[in-house]
């Protein structure tokens, strides 16, 4: 029976528009998803468990806000779903001292987890847990094999390479050319009637905090032409000011 | 002051020119700056020891850094690097190891970082779409994005030791898979031309290739385009969902610019876009439009490119 957990988080759908107010970023109305390497991460879980049997937990830091995303990896097929209780800022350090415990706890033997969230883009979460448990972790992974010893397709130099990982470990998504499961009606039945295992944290001190968050600087307004024949000119404008040809 | 480290950034058996980059953005977090150098070889480390603002090289000599494995290097390289406030590249790979030498250390690590000012970093978040600026106390690991500080000047003489250092690696590398196409892949160019739905084909792609030969540059698409097409692989998309990139000059045909797609190359110096809607969202952030279709622009591109050449 292998205990296989795989970490989801709450962003907002990438193809919503961030607003600021003051100097932070406002969400109030923005749609919020599960970030899209997560969900790669969640279908490679529940492969691995397909092949050698065993249970996946879904793991949330987060608000009760959080656990509409705990509820679709129920409707996909994860066994547990479990939100830790913490709605304040964390840093890097905080939250990977958070998640290691509970793994820890949880008596699991494998991670998956998206390759970086698309909030902050980071992609800080999976190693650094493989390395507060001292586990090994790959990163970015395209494809994995559990049958027999266990496999994983990652960039490697400048191809990829299939690598055999020492279990335990923790194993982070790119997208490659898996394709994700859909929920089916039962499983979003099933979702919804499902009980969220809530735990309590305790919160420890970051050492990095957010100053401000503004949008970006806006571009000068660029060079219009009109017609195929004026790419002559942007070609010369390329070498002459820009001074990149 | 601070100690700062920076770890070399590697790349095909030499030391990245982004590495002088790094040490620019060392010496505005601190002083006395160190460059740690992860290698199999010990000779590649001279390329670096010359560098003005570099005061120690210290030469990480291992078999282990021939492949990566993220536990093995963050143990060697945690094993030969001072205290202080570490600096890598924010690269894939590079951003998974400043991951796992934060968490040996039990300090933050902050990627991506495009400015320093007075000590607080900024770095995007949203995939561009809004940045972000943080203090740190004490020590932390920080990635820089490529293309973003002056490299620092040659003019240097650093004291240079060579130390063996060593790591458990935790995975084995069973079968190396050849990458489908022998192009520069997106993440490693200075130029990228990508194309979008409006190529009409997949097969018209070769066009984009010819201009790629041409400047040395890599071939992106949009998501639209690996969506619709399976001869177009994940590989090369470009935004939220695909690869963020920084090159030099970003060439957009027949791309409209949705959100996802912006949010994975605004940041790019130059951004030229082909399209023949006047209306599409790109061209807000072009520095050169040019409204028309890639039939009509492509082939003055190509032949206005090569006479420069």
């Amino acid at each position: 029976m292998t205990k296989i957990a795989v970490l989801v988080k709450q962003v907002p759908d990438t193809n919503s528009k961030i607003v600021i107010s003051g100097d932070s970023v406002d969400l109030s109305s923005v749609k919020m998803v599960m970030s899209p390497y997560d969900e790669f991460a969640v279908e490679n879980a529940l492969r691995h468990k397909e092949s050698v049997g065993g249970t996946v937990t879904a793991i949330t830091v987060g608000g009760a806000g959080a656990e509409k995303v705990l509820k679709d990896a129920k409707a996909i097929g994860v066994d547990e779903i479990v939100r830790i209780d913490c709605d304040s800022y964390l840093d890097s350090n905080a939250l990977q001292s958070i998640l290691s415990s509970m793994i820890a706890e949880g008596g699991f033997e494998v991670v998956y987890c998206g390759k970086s969230a698309a909030d902050t883009g980071a992609g800080s979460t999976g190693p650094g847990i493989a390395e507060h448990l001292g586990w090994a972790s790959v990163s970015n992974i395209t494809d994995s094999n559990s049958e027999g010893n266990f496999t994983v397709v990652a960039p490697l130099n400048d191809g990829n390479a299939v690598i055999e990982v020492t279990l335990p470990a923790v194993i982070t998504c790119d997208k490659g050319n898996t394709k994700v499961r859909k929920p089916n009606v039962k499983g979003i039945m099933q979702a919804k009637r499902a009980q969220v295992d809530i735990r309590a944290c305790e919160v420890p001190t970051s050492s990095v905090s957010v100053v401000s968050q503004s949008l970006p600087p806006a571009k000068p307004e660029g060079k219009m032409y009109e017609g195929g024949q004026s790419a002559s000119e942007v070609a010369r404008l390329l070498r002459d000011e820009a001074n990149i040809i | 002051m601070t100690n700062t480290i920076v770890i070399a950034e590697l790349n095909k058996g030499s030391i990245h020119s982004t590495t002088k980059e790094l040490v620019s953005a060392a010496q505005m977090l601190g002083s006395s700056c160190t460059v740690v150098v992860p290698c199999t070889d010990s000779s590649v480390a001279d390329s670096i020891s010359s560098t003005s603002g570099v005061e120690k090289v210290i030469v990480a000599k291992s078999d282990i850094f021939a492949n990566y494995d993220a536990s093995g290097w963050a143990s060697a390289i945690d094993s030969v690097t001072p205290e202080g406030i570490i600096i890598a590249s924010a690269s894939p790979q590079s951003k998974d190891l400043a991951a796992r030498l934060a968490a040996r250390r039990k300090v933050s690590v902050v990627q991506d970082v495009v400015a320093i000012q007075d000590g607080k970093l900024t770095s995007p978040v949203y995939s561009g779409k809004a940045m972000q600026t943080v203090s740190m106390s004490g020590n932390a690991v920080i990635s820089v994005r490529q293309n973003v500080f002056d490299a620092s000047p040659d003019g240097g003489s650093a004291e240079v030791s060579v130390i063996d250092a060593s790591g458990n690696v935790a995975t084995a590398v069973r079968e190396l898979i050849a990458r489908a196409s022998a192009r520069l892949d997106v993440s490693e160019a200075n130029i990228i031309i990508s194309g979008g739905r409006g190529m009409g084909s997949p097969d018209n792609f070769s066009h984009l290739e010819q201009i790629a030969d041409t400047l040395g540059a890599a071939v992106g698409a949009s998501r639209a385009a690996v969506d619709t097409w399976d001869d177009i692989p994940h590989s090369m998309q470009v935004g939220q969902t695909g690869k963020t990139v920084n090159p030099n000059l970003y060439i957009a045909v027949g791309i409209s610019g949705a959100i996802q797609h912006l949010a994975g190359m605004r940041s790019s110096k130059y951004i030229v876009a082909i399209n023949k809607d006047p209306d599409a969202p790109i061209f807000q952030h072009a520095d050169y439009g040019i409204v028309a279709t890639w039939e009509e622009a492509l082939p003055v591109l190509q032949s206005s490119l090569s006479a420069m050449m």
